[in-house]
C-alpha cells in the first residue's frame, strides 16, 4: 500500500498535535530554575525592624476612619447598578409593560423564572398589545442575579432594583409572585386592567408616548371597578391638562 | 401477531435512472426529477427556504432558496445562467454545476437580498409571537439575512389576528405569502377556503370570499355551507396549515400565548380518535398537553392528521375526571371515594358470586371500542379465564351476528404484508377504490386524503355505496352508486361484469383491474346481508377488501378477542383446538364453550335478569343502539364494575367505578385498520392505571392470576400465543331485509357520525367545536315536496319515541330517504328518536309556533320496549 511507503520522518498529522513537552507546547523551559527573589534583601537597620515592622500598618491604621458597615442597624446605599431583586415595570397609565414573552425565562442561565403568557381582551387589557403575562414567578432560590434577564426583556418591563435581603425561612416565600414583583403604582396611573390609551398603540407605549391617564381610562374603570383605590389618585392627576393623554 | 412494524422495503434505484451533477464541488447521483434543494439535502447541504414543502407541489414563491446554477452547453462547456435559481423548482440535469451560499458569493448575497425583502414588511413581533422559538423567519434571518436592518419607512400594517375559523388565526403581517397554507388546503385537502388575494405589495391570504370568487359551485348551498359559528365552512384538515406556515402567520386560537418551544417537552403519540393510527407528537409542559402537532410517518399519516387528532384532547383532562375509585355505599347509596384496595374487593366479591361458578346468572364484559391492544386483550382474557364466560363485545354500536361472522372470516388475522391486507400506500396506487357504508373523510380523515392523493394523481377512480354524494365525496371526484339505506346488498349484488353498461358495469370492470379495493365502514353491520354481498362481490371482482372501523380499538379489539366468537389471534371459540391453544396458553384447565352474546344480546340479558353483573369499559351509552334500554340494563343488572376515565352515565349507575388512564398517561399500542401495531409511548407522568393494569389487580382480588400487570407482560404473552393457522370464521351468509313500505310523510332514515360532533371525546375545545359543520337534514326535492318542506327551512323529524327539528337542505339523493347526522349537538338520533339508518322516519314540516331554535326532544315512551325486545 502506499501509505506503508511513506517516509517514517515526514510529519503526520497526528505528530503536528503532539505536544513536544511535558506540560504544553509552550516556549517555557522543561526544567523550572531555582527561585530567585526580586525584592532586595534589607540590611542594617532595616534588617533589624524587619521582625516588627509589620506592626506599623497596624498602627497606622489606628488613626484612619473607619468603614466598617453597622448593617442591619444601618443601611448604607448600594450602588446604582447593584443587581438587586426584579421589578416588573409599569406604563404611566399603570398597564404592565411585561407582555409574557418569556424571553427573560429563556435568557435566564439558572432557570430561576417561570412565564405563562395570555391573550388581554377588551374586557381585561393588562398590557399594551395582544399579550401579558398572566403567571410571572421568580425563584429567588435559583436566581444568581446575572442580569441576563434585564438584558433579554423587549419592552423593559423587568428591571432590577437594588434591593438586596432576599433572605427567607420558606420555600415558598422565596417565589415571588407577578403581584410581588410589579413595581408600586406611579403617580396619578390607574390599576390594570383597563383599555388602553385612546389611539395609542403597543409601539407608541413603547416609545414612551403615553405619559399619563386618560380620561376614557378612568372613565372605564370607574364603570367597571368603582372601588378601585387607584381611582381618586388618577382624576387627581389627571385634572391638571398638561398631564394628560399622549404627547405626540 | 406481533407488536413490530415490518420493515419497509427499500426502494433501490436503477444505474440508469441517475442523474449525476455537482453541488457545491460534491459529486452527486440523484433519481432523475429530484429538485435541487432534495439532493443538497441528501447531502447534507442547507439551502434556506420558505415555501418548499417535499410533500406539496413546487411553488416558488418565496425565492429564498436561490443558489447558482451553470449548465454545460451542447459543446459541454460550462456556461453559468445569468441569474441565481430557486434551487426548490429546479430538476437536476446531468453535468449540472450548483453552488449553494456556501461557495458562491452570488447565492449568499442573494439570499441576502431576498430575506432583506420579506423583513421589510414583517412585524418582528418575536416577543408576541407563538412561533417564536421555532420559527424558521427567525432561524433563517440569522443564517442567512443581514445583522441590521436598512429599511427605515413606515412598514406595511394590517389589523392583528383575523380569525379565518374558531380554530385558526391569522396575522397577516408576518406572512411571507409562501402560499403553502393555500397549497395544502388545494392540493391535499381539497378544501380551498383560504386563498391568495390582491396585487403587488398588499398581496395577501385571506378567506375565499364567496361573494368575491365564488365557491366553484362545490360547497353545498344554504345551511349546510356554514359550520358551527356561522362562517362559510372551513376544513377538518385546518390544523395542518398552522403546522407548516413557516412564520407566525397561522396560528390556533387555543395554544395562542399558552408556551414557548423550549418550555415544550415533546413525546410521539398515536391519535385515538379515529382507526387510521395517525402518527402525533404530544407537547406539554408541566403535566398539562398543550398542543399535538402533526407526526411524520411516511407509510400511514404523511405529515397530515386531522383537526380533532390535532385539537381535541382536552378530554382528557377534563374536570370530570374519576381521581380515585369509587364503591357505592351501602347506607346512603351514593358512590363515595375509597382506596383501590377496598374498591377492588367490593369489586371481587361482588363478579366472583355473580359468575355461574359463584352461582350467579353469569357476567357480560363491554370494554368499548377505543382500548389500546393491550387493553383489549386483558379484557378478552379476563372474560373468559376469570369470569368464565364468553359474553365480550367491544362494539358500541349497531352490530350484528352477520358481523361477527365478516370479522372473525374476513378481518382478524390480517397483517400488513399478508395475504390480502391493504394499506395506505394500496390506496393510493389502487385503480379502482369502493366505499361501502363508509364517509372517508367523517369516520377515517386521512384515509380520505390518501384517496384524495391517489386521484389527484390520475391513478384511482373512486366509487360510493351510499345515500347521497357528499361534499368529501365530490372532493375525490367520487362516483355515487346510490343506494337507499336497507338496498345497499340489492346494489353490490349488481356490481357484476354481466351488468348492462353503466355505472354498474365500470365499477364491477374497475374492481377485477389488479390493485383495486372494497373499503367497508362499520355500518355496515345495520345492514342485514350488507357484508355477505361484500364478500361476494370481493370473490367475484378479485378486489381486495378492508374494514375500517370508526373507533380506535376496534381492529386491535378483533385480534385480541374482544368479540363473543373470537379469541386472541382471531381464533374461533367454537373450534376446539383453538381453546386448547388459548387455554394452554394462559395456564387454565378450559376455556367457556359456550356462544357469547353481542352488546345488545349481554344488554338484552342485563335487563331481563339473566346475567348477574357486568364489567363495563369505556362505554358511552349514547353510541349504543338504544341508549334508553342500555340504561335500564345496567340500572337492573345487580352488580356494574366500570373502569372509565371520566364520569359518565355507566359510572352513574355503576356498583364500583374504577379509575384509569386515558391514552396520554399510558403507554400502549393501537392497531389502525390496516392492521399495523401503532405503538406509543407514555407521555405524562401519571398514578392512573391502564385497563390491563386495573384488571390484573382485580383478577387478582378475586384470587386469579391474569399474568398481565406490565405492558411488556402482556406483550410476552401475546407473542408466545402467536397467529392462528387454522380455519377461520366461516363466511356469514344472510339475506337482505325486504324493504318496509312507507306510508305518505314517512322516509328512510341515513345517518352517519360527522367527524366534529357531540363526542364526548371533543368536550371541552370550544374552538374546534365551532368548525364543526351545521346540522342539517337532507332530502331529495321530490321527498321534500311530498312532506310540504321547503329548503332551508324546518323539518321535524320524529320516530314514534321523539323527533328532531332541524333545517333542511335540499341534496341530490334517492326519494323518500332522510339523512342525520348520528351524534350532533342538536340532533343525536340514537337518543332522541331511538332509530337508526335503516328506519322508517315520519317527516313533518316544523310546527309553525315552534321559535327558531334548533331543538332536540327525546319524550318518548318507554313501555312498548319490552315487547320490542
Ligand atoms: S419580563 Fe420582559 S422578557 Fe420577561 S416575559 Fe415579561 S416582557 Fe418578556
Ligand atoms: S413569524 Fe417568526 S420572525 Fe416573524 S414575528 Fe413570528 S417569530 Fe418573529
Ligand atoms: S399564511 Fe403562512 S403558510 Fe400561508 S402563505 Fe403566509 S406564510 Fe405561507
Ligand atoms: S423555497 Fe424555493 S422559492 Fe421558496
Amino acid at each position: 500500500m502506499a501509505d506503508d511507503a511513506r517516509d517514517p520522518k515526514e510529519p503526520t498529522g497526528d505528530a503536528e498535535v503532539a505536544q513536544t513537552h511535558p506540560g504544553g507546547d509552550l516556549d517555557r523551559p522543561v526544567e523550572a530554575a531555582g527561585f530567585e527573589s526580586l525584592i532586595e534583601a534589607k540590611t542594617g537597620l532595616g534588617e533589624m525592624l524587619a521582625p516588627v515592622a509589620g506592626f506599623g500598618v497596624t498602627f497606622s491604621a489606628m488613626f484612619r476612619p473607619t468603614i466598617t458597615e453597622q448593617y442591619p442597624f444601618e443601611r448604607v446605599p448600594t450602588k446604582p447598578r447593584f443587581h438587586g431583586r426584579h421589578q416588573l415595570n409599569r406604563y404611566a397609565d399603570g398597564l404592565e409593560k411585561c407582555i409574557g414573552c418569556e424571553l427573560c425565562a429563556w435568557a435566564c442561565p439558572a432557570d430561576a423564572i417561570y412565564v405563562e403568557g395570555a391573550s388581554n381582551s377588551p374586557e381585561a387589557q393588562f398590557s399594551p398589545g395582544e399579550r401579558y403575562g398572566r403567571v410571572y414567578q421568580i425563584n429567588y432560590l435559583r436566581c444568581i442575579f446575572c442580569g441576563l434577564c434585564i438584558e433579554a426583556c423587549p419592552t423593559r418591563a423587568l428591571t432590577m432594583t437594588n434591593e438586596f435581603e432576599l433572605a427567607g425561612p420558606t420555600r415558598e416565600g422565596l417565589i415571588w409572585e407577578k403581584q410581588d414583583l410589579l413595581a408600586p403604582m406611579p403617580v396619578g396611573a390607574l390599576a390594570a386592567p383597563h383599555p388602553m390609551a385612546p389611539g395609542a398603540t403597543d409601539t407608541d407605549y413603547y416609545r414612551g408616548e403615553v405619559t399619563g391617564t386618560a380620561e376614557e381610562q378612568i372613565d372605564w374603570v370607574r364603570e367597571f371597578r368603582p372601588d378601585d383605590p387607584t381611582l381618586p389618585g388618577a382624576a387627581t392627576a389627571t385634572t391638571a391638562p398638561a398631564e394628560q393623554g399622549r404627547t405626540r | 401477531m406481533t407488536i413490530t412494524t415490518p420493515k419497509q422495503a427499500g426502494g433501490g434505484v436503477a444505474p440508469s435512472n441517475l442523474v449525476t451533477f455537482q453541488i457545491d464541488e460534491l459529486e452527486v447521483s440523484v433519481p432523475k426529477g429530484t429538485l435541487v434543494i432534495r439532493a443538497a439535502e441528501q447531502v447534507g447541504i442547507q439551502i434556506p427556504r420558505f415555501c418548499d414543502h417535499p410533500l406539496l407541489e413546487p411553488a416558488g414563491a418565496c425565492r429564498q432558496c436561490l443558489v447558482d446554477v451553470s449548465m454545460p452547453d451542447r459543446e459541454g462547456n460550462l456556461r453559468p445562467m445569468p441569474k441565481p435559481q430557486a434551487s426548490c423548482t429546479l430538476t437536476v440535469a446531468p453535468g449540472m454545476v450548483v453552488k449553494t451560499q456556501r461557495t458562491s458569493a452570488m447565492a449568499d448575497k442573494a439570499q441576502h437580498g431576498v430575506m432583506e425583502l420579506l423583513l421589510i414588511n414583517h412585524p418582528l413581533d418575536c416577543p408576541v409571537c407563538d412561533k417564536g422559538g421555532e420559527c424558521p423567519l427567525q432561524n433563517q434571518a440569522m443564517s442567512n439575512g443581514r445583522s441590521t436592518s436598512r429599511f427605515v419607512d413606515i412598514k406595511r400594517t394590517y389589523p392583528k389576528p383575523i380569525s379565518i375559523s374558531t380554530e385558526i388565526l391569522l396575522d397577516r403581517e408576518r406572512c411571507v405569502l409562501c402560499q403553502r397554507c393555500t397549497r395544502f388546503q388545494e392540493q391535499i385537502a381539497g378544501d380551498p377556503f383560504i386563498a391568495l388575494q390582491d396585487r403587488g405589495a398588499r398581496s395577501q391570504i385571506g378567506l375565499f370570499s364567496a361573494d368575491v370568487l365564488g365557491f366553484g359551485g362545490d360547497v353545498p348551498a344554504g345551511p349546510a355551507a356554514l359550520d358551527e359559528s356561522g362562517r362559510p365552512f372551513a376544513s377538518y384538515f385546518s390544523g395542518n396549515t398552522i403546522q407548516i406556515c413557516p412564520v407566525g402567520a397561522l396560528t390556533n386560537a387555543s395554544y395562542r400565548f399558552r408556551s414557548r418551544p423550549f418550555d415544550l417537552v415533546s413525546t410521539p403519540g398515536i391519535g385515538e380518535h379515529d382507526s387510521c393510527g395517525s402518527a402525533i407528537r404530544i407537547d406539554h409542559r408541566r403535566g398539562a398537553v398543550l398542543r399535538r402537532m402533526a407526526g411524520d410517518d411516511a407509510s400511514v399519516n404523511e405529515e397530515w392528521i386531522t383537526d380533532k387528532d390535532r385539537f381535541a384532547f382536552t378530554w382528557q383532562s377534563a374536570p370530570d375526571r374519576i381521581a380515585t375509585p369509587l364503591v357505592r355505599d351501602e347506607t346512603t347509596g351514593q358512590l363515595r371515594s375509597a382506596s383501590w384496595a377496598e374498591a377492588l374487593d367490593v369489586a371481587a366479591a361482588g363478579l366472583a358470586a355473580a359468575t355461574t361458578a359463584g352461582g350467579g346468572h353469569g357476567v357480560g364484559v363491554l370494554p368499548g371500542g377505543r382500548l389500546t391492544l393491550e387493553d383489549s386483550y386483558a379484557y378478552a382474557k379476563f372474560a373468559r379465564a376469570v369470569l368464565g364466560t364468553n359474553d365480550v363485545d367491544q362494539r358500541v354500536r349497531p352490530h350484528s351476528a352477520e358481523e361477527d361472522a365478516f370479522l372473525g372470516h374476513a378481518v382478524a388475522g390480517r397483517t400488513v404484508g399478508g395475504a390480502g391486507s391493504v394499506t395506505f400506500t394500496d390506496l393510493e396506487q389502487a385503480p379502482t377504490v369502493l366505499l361501502v357504508a363508509l364517509e372517508a373523510e367523517e369516520e377515517a380523515g386521512v384515509t380520505y386524503l390518501r384517496l384524495r392523493k391517489g386521484v389527484l394523481a390520475g391513478r384511482t377512480a373512486v366509487f360510493s355505496v351510499a345515500p347521497l354524494a357528499s361534499r368529501g365525496l365530490d372532493r375525490i371526484s367520487g362516483t355515487l352508486v346510490a343506494a337507499a339505506p336497507g338496498t345497499e346488498p340489492e346494489v353490490l349484488d349488481a356490481i357484476t361484469g354481466s351488468a348492462p353498461l353503466g355505472q354498474l358495469r365500470t365499477v364491477a370492470d374497475g374492481l377485477t383491474t389488479a390493485g383495486s379495493v372494497i373499503l367497508v365502514g362499520e355500518r355496515l353491520a345495520a345492514v342485514p346481508g350488507g357484508f355477505t354481498a361484500v364478500l361476494r362481490l370481493a370473490e367475484r371482482t378479485g378486489a381486495r377488501l378492508a374494514w375500517i372501523p370508526r373507533r380506535a380499538g376496534e381492529r386491535g379489539g378483533v385480534e385480541t378477542g374482544a368479540l363473543p366468537g373470537l379469541l386472541p389471534g382471531g381464533r374461533p371459540v367454537s373450534d376446539a383446538r383453538a381453546r386448547v391453544d388459548v387455554a394452554a396458553a394462559w395456564d387454565v384447565p378450559s376455556l367457556p364453550t359456550t356462544a357469547g352474546r353481542t352488546t345488545t344480546e349481554i344488554l338484552r340479558a342485563a335487563r331481563k335478569g339473566k346475567l348477574s353483573a357486568l364489567v363495563v369499559g369505556g362505554v358511552e351509552l349514547a353510541d349504543l343502539p338504544d341508549p334508553a334500554k342500555a340504561v335500564r340494563a345496567i340500572e337492573k343488572v345487580g352488580f356494574v364494575v366500570s373502569l372509565e376515565v371520566r364520569a359518565s352515565a355507566v359510572t352513574e349507575l355503576a356498583d364500583v367505578v374504577l379509575p384509569v388512564a386515558p391514552p396520554t398517561e399510558k403507554a400502549g399500542t393501537y392497531l389502525n385498520w390496516e392492521g399495523r401495531p401503532r405503538p406509543f409511548p407514555q407521555a405524562l407522568a401519571s398514578t392512573a392505571l391502564a385497563d390491563h393494569r386495573a384488571l390484573d389487580a382485580l383478577a387478582a382480588a378475586m384470587g386469579a392470576e391474569l399474568g398481565l400487570r406490565t405492558i411488556t407482560a402482556v406483550h410476552a404473552e401475546i407473542d408466545q400465543l402467536g397467529a392462528w393457522d387454522g380455519a377461520r370464521i366461516d363466511a356469514p351468509v344472510e339475506s337482505a331485509a325486504e324493504p318496509t313500505e312507507l306510508a305518505p310523510g314517512q322516509a328512510v332514515l341515513a345517518s352517519w357520525h360527522l367527524l366534529l360532533d357531540a363526542g364526548r371525546l371533543q368536550d371541552g375545545e370550544r374552538f374546534l367545536a365551532g368548525t364543526a359543520k351545521r346540522t342539517v337534514a337532507r332530502t331529495s326535492a321530490a321527498t321534500a315536496t311530498a312532506a310540504g318542506l321547503t329548503d332551508g327551512e324546518l323539518v321535524r323529524v320524529s320516530s314514534a319515541h321523539g323527533s328532531v327539528t332541524v333545517r333542511l337542505a335540499v341534496t341530490a339523493m334517492p326519494d323518500l330517504v332522510v339523512w342525520l347526522p348520528t351524534n350532533a349537538p342538536d340532533c343525536a338520533v340514537r337518543t332522541s328518536l331511538r332509530a337508526d339508518a335503516g328506519d322508517v322516519v315520519q317527516l313533518a314540516p316544523a310546527d309553525p309556533a315552534g321559535d327558531d331554535v334548533v331543538s332536540t326532544d327525546s319524550a318518548g315512551s318507554d313501555n312498548n320496549d319490552e315487547v320490542s325486545a
